[in-house]
């Protein structure tokens, strides 16, 4: 079966499997990366089955481990005569003597087509936290709902922080239709229902199906002998052909991870590039300090390359000594990060003290990590999808807030960047990772008063920038000047736009 | 010493290898960044080095991502004295070859008191020989970061582990309370005497590890590799006959028989396969159809359902 093929499966309306237009198409080559994919939903419809399933039926369970299961069973097997597949995911002894999922479980398993890495995310309110762990690098989601029960207000909740986290491939899982008599109006009404949250996040791209993740039916093997009236695709035939996550859409990032200075003859910058490319000869800008050089080499241990991409871990090397350090972006010169004191993002509290308006946190982004304050500016009601404001964030919620640096701070929008839009909040009192953000845009400089909008921000010849530097009057001024340096050509160019 | 003069050393006469096909470079890219993360934000990182498969790619991914510098931190090998012979000699090679800072520790105590696998069982003798003589070695190097080769494939419990995974300043992994890990960035703050085990690995699968140990031609310890070896059974489990202080018990025989090892530990605790895999070739298609998983011989596991994990808690890497 061709990739379009399922895709147009997956829309047709007359499989009754919800479908919103890909914005992007699907591969009709294999992607030989593995999709990495959560399932989430409320606690109890399902998800450790599933997985269990998924990993049973594609023979990634081994005869050791099924006799192990089989023991850990206790002979408590279904009218199926198969073991508690829950079993093989809730590992840790809490988690088996509570019965539920207790932290997230990564699992490997892989069909001839391709490989997989799961999240089983719990669904506990309490442990979201865990849940958007798996999230932030999940491709796909798989939302399940007990047929029985239909959306519950943990469905939002995940639904919600799924695409918060950008993840805009869904499957909805509507689990235990054998418990319903295989009730098609009822998987319709559920998938309907979906289809209305679906829309109103934003989500690209949502498939129903109807599963019994213990019988298998509509998992790997299709469940057609019980549920006539659906022929769209089984889990595992969505799951090999979605899409990985697209590349990145801003120009070169590269977070400063380390300085390499083995001998007095070599100097470079190891990091991850974190977006667009970068070859020997391109023209650098150093954040926050606004130097400029050029790249000389790409150097990695098998060879000295001639490009290097998004997801490349590499050393650069600089055609002047520029005083660069851990924490610094090595970026595009003609597609910059934003840079400012201030910035909008949304995020999800991740610890029972919530989110304090006020509190000094860490904040880490790539490889810098600086001081922020947090004021929270509106939290996601759940039920009505509505924005309220909010003086704070507890536990679990989904806030707005605006971040106030006392020093530059560099980043582009989430959407256009996960690395570089992304951060994460320390708590300095426990070192505890308290929250996770996107960046959703740099401040706007109108209303109220911050620091940076008092700031002017220079941009000059590199030349000419270090002789204003090295005057006394800048030194006067530091607090309220930014100067950058950047190429002549591209000063020539800004003072043409101020002209124009 | 070559990381004197990289610039020599650049045109690296690997270079003619075929590319890393984009899964193996994911990982590869994953672990180089886990790396020089955790080199840079601690003070006294170290390698534990186990001499295995794992550790060997870990290895080497260390000496890519420090590149063109040399490993940036010791290794750390916790010898239990009863490993595997060929295992100590490949393990003195490497560390001279790649001019290597090597830490070896074997617990004074258990040396002292004679514990051994046969007159203490497997269980004991794991938790002073292994547990315990890692937390002292870790106390005594004051190591606030420690590397290691797991991956979350192996077991249940390690399945749920983080990439950085935070330990109190007694060593003990609360599972129910790790911290939650968001996309790529690692959080590394901890207070003085904590300490955190850092994953590179974590995303990898057995066959993962073959794959890259055949495409990036990195050297293993020949146990892997099938062979006649004199062997004696005993609890199920075929164990290498090769060292004196192997004494046969009542009806035991010693013979020969060809045979490899899918996991090394120590050797009486270990069980081989039979097993005609004498290439990487041979092990990747003898994997690819196995029925049985990588840990089923080793007996530590055996004790019972969530023993690894009871372990971990314990300080157990």
């Amino acid at each position: 079966m061709t990739a379009p093929a399922i895709a147009n499966a997956a829309l047709d309306d007359a499989t009754e499997a919800v479908a919103l237009p890909a914005q992007e198409p699907v591969r009709a080559t294999r992607d030989s990366r593995p999709l990495r994919l959560i399932t989430c939903g409320s606690v109890d419809d399902g998800k450790s089955t599933l997985i269990g399933r998924l990993l049973w039926d594609t023979k990634a369970v081994k005869e050791d481990q099924a006799a192990t299961l089989q023991r850990d069973s206790n002979g408590k097997q279904n009218d199926l005569g198969l073991p508690d597949f829950a079993l093989l995911l809730d590992g840790l002894q809490a988690e088996r003597e509570q019965g539920i999922t207790i932290d997230v479980a990564y699992r490997y398993f892989s069909t001839d087509k391709r490989s997989f890495i799961v999240a089983d995310t719990p669904g506990h309110e309490q442990y979201t936290r865990n849940m958007a762990t798996g999230a932030s690098t999940a491709d796909l989601a798989v939302l399940l709902v007990d047929a029985r029960v239909g959306l519950l207000e943990q469905t939002r909740r995940h639904a919600t922080i799924a695409t918060l986290m950008g993840i805009r491939q869904f499957v909805l899982a509507v689990n235990k239709i054998d418990l319903t008599n295989y009730d098609r109006a009822r998987f319709e009404q559920i998938s309907h229902e979906f289809k209305e949250l679906a829309l109103s996040l934003g989500v690209r791209q949502v498939t129903a199906i109807p599963v019994s993740a213990l019988k298998g039916e509509n998992v790997v093997y299709d469940g057609r002998a019980s549920m006539p009236w659906y022929d769209g695709p089984t889990l595992i035939e969505v799951l090999e052909l979605a899409t990985t996550r697209s590349a990145q859409t801003v120009g070169f990032r590269l977070p400063v991870q380390r300085v390499s200075r083995p001998g007095e003859s070599f100097r470079g910058y190891q990091g991850t590039v974190a977006g667009g490319s970068v070859k020997p000869g391109d023209s650098v800008v150093i954040l926050p300090s606004g130097m400029v050089a050029n790249v000389t080499k790409i150097v990695t241990f098998d060879l000295v390359r001639n490009a290097a991409v998004a997801g490349d871990a590499i050393t650069l090397v600089l055609d002047r000594q520029v005083d660069v350090s851990r924490g610094d972006m090595i970026a595009a010169i003609d597609s910059q990060p934003m840079t400012g004191l201030a910035f909008d993002a949304q995020l999800v509290a991740l610890q029972p003290e919530g989110i304090q308006p006020g509190k000094r946190y860490w904040l880490k982004s790539g490889s810098r990590r600086q001081r922020v304050q947090v004021q929270p500016a509106s939290q996601l009601d759940l039920k009505t999808g509505k924005w309220n404001h909010a003086d704070e964030l507890p536990m679990n919620a989904i806030g707005k807030v605006h971040l106030v640096f006392d020093e530059q701070a560099i980043f582009d929008a989430y959407e256009q960047n996960r690395t570089t839009g992304a951060f994460i909040l320390i708590d300095p009192d426990t070192n505890n990772t308290v929250a996770g953000g996107m960046i959703t845009a740099k401040r706007a400089a109108l209303g109220g008063i911050h620091a940076e909008e008092s700031r002017v921000i220079l941009s000059l010849p590199a030349d000419l920038a270090d002789q204003l530097m090295a005057t006394e009057l800048f030194a006067g001024r530091r607090e309220d000047v930014d100067v950058r340096r950047v190429t002549a050509g591209k000063a020539a160019e800004i003072i043409d736009t101020i002209d124009g | 010493m070559p990381h004197n003069h990289p610039e020599t050393e650049l045109h690296n006469p690997q270079s003619t290898k075929p590319p890393l096909d984009p899964h193996l470079k994911a990982l590869e890219n994953e672990a180089i960044h886990i790396f020089r993360e955790v080199a840079a934000e601690f003070e006294r990182p170290v390698m534990l080095y186990s001499i295995g498969k794992d550790s060997s790619v870990l290895l080497h991914l260390a000496r890519k991502a420090f590149y063109p510098g040399r490993v940036p931190f010791p290794l750390l090998h916790v010898d239990t004295g009863w490993k595997f012979r060929e295992m100590i000699a490949f393990r003195d090679e490497i560390v001279e070859k790649y001019d290597l800072d090597l830490v070896v520790h074997t617990n004074p105590r258990g040396a002292a008191e004679n514990v051994t696998p046969f007159s203490h069982g497997s269980a004991l003798y794991t938790d002073i020989m292994k547990t315990e003589a890692l937390r002292q070695a870790l106390d005594a190097g004051q190591y606030d970061a420690a590397f290691g080769g797991a991956r979350r494939d192996e077991e249940a419990s390690r399945a749920k582990e983080r990439i950085y995974s935070f330990r109190t300043p007694d060593h003990r992994w609360d599972p129910r309370n790790q911290r939650p890990e968001l996309w790529n960035i690692y959080n590394g703050m901890i207070r003085k005497g904590e300490s955190v085990r850092a994953f590179p690995l974590s995303n990898w699968t057995e066959v993962d590890i073959w794959r890259y140990i055949q495409a990036e031609e990195i050297p293993i310890v020949p146990l892997y590799f099938a062979k006649k070896r004199p062997i004696v059974e005993r609890d199920g489990m075929m164990i290498l006959a090769e060292d004196p202080r192997l004494e046969l018990l009542p009806g035991e025989v010693k013979r020969e028989e060809v045979i490899r090892f899918r996991t090394l530990g120590c050797f009486p605790l270990t069980g081989a396969i039979r097993s005609g895999a004498t290439t990487l070739d041979d092990i990747i298609s003898e994997l690819e159809t196995a029925t049985v998983s990588e840990r089923q011989g080793r007996a530590i596991d055996r004790d019972q359902s969530g023993s690894m994990e009871k372990k971990k808690r314990e300080g157990y890497f």
